[in-house]
């Protein structure tokens, strides 16, 4: 995993992951990009804030549990940190397999667990210039409870 | 017991401060009681741990619940519920 103030290239990223491997039948990506409104708000800008340390034993934790779950051959967690404006790449999941099904699964477990467990916090400028930092939502908390595994600090 | 705590997003701001290190009284078992101590420390942990339900707490950067112990803690981390992806 890693996170980086800097942009992803999504193609580059994905051919790293599987070049010169020929036991790969299935690779899904997934990019999470910001967008310039939320709940109705028009946002200028954002910034990312994360806890070092934590945030990458959270993320190698749920990569290894990923692993544990489904048949991998490779993933990869990219999460950006710092100021980001409307349009700009925020996260990258990038999961393969020998099939489909663990790959598209796999992916989508990442993300749910991310959003969930891994300490970033998100504040954001409105084009009215005042700032706020992002409320949780209830929703990714219900996404988490399909994979069977309550979130941590609920116990 | 000395150790270092840490803030983060809104608990930092309204703290004021990133991180630091105190001594605590003995007899601060729990996360819990931590949260209750600090929020006799001045106004601004007062009005960060207001809501002290909302906020999260992490030893040793793992997620705890308020009513993990604190025995042994290098590092405890309070922030709001993240919001990454």
């Amino acid at each position: 995993m890693r996170i980086d103030t800097a942009d992803f290239d999504v193609g580059a990223e994905i051919a790293r992951l599987t070049g010169g491997r020929t036991d790969v039948g299935a690779v899904v990506a997934f990019t999470g990009l910001m967008r310039a409104d939320n709940d109705g708000r028009a946002i200028a800008g954002m910034t990312l804030e994360h806890y070092p340390g934590m945030t990458e034993r959270e993320l190698a934790r749920v990569e290894a549990e990923a692993h544990r779950r489904w048949p991998l051959a490779a993933s990869l967690i990219v999460h950006r940190v710092g100021t980001l404006k409307p349009g700009d790449n925020i996260v990258l999941v990038v999961t393969a397999s020998k099939h489909r099904q663990a790959a598209f699964q796999a992916a989508e477990f990442l993300m749910d667990y991310l959003k969930t467990n891994a300490p970033f916090w998100k504040k954001e400028v409105g084009r009215d210039g005042h700032a706020a930092w992002v409320d949780a939502r209830i929703s990714d908390e219900a996404a988490l409870g399909r994979w069977q595994i309550p979130p941590d600090h609920r116990g | 017991m000395r150790v270092k705590l840490m803030y983060f997003a809104w608990v930092r701001e309204k703290i004021g401060r990133a991180e630091e290190e105190l001594e605590l009284p003995a007899g601060i078992a729990t996360v819990a009681e931590l949260i209750d101590w600090l929020k006799q420390q001045g106004p601004q942990y007062a009005e960060a741990f207001r809501r002290a339900e909302v906020v999260r707490a992490a030893i040793n950067q793992t997620h705890v619940q308020p009513s993990a112990s604190i025995a042994g803690a290098a590092e405890i981390a309070f922030f709001p519920p993240v919001t990454g992806g």
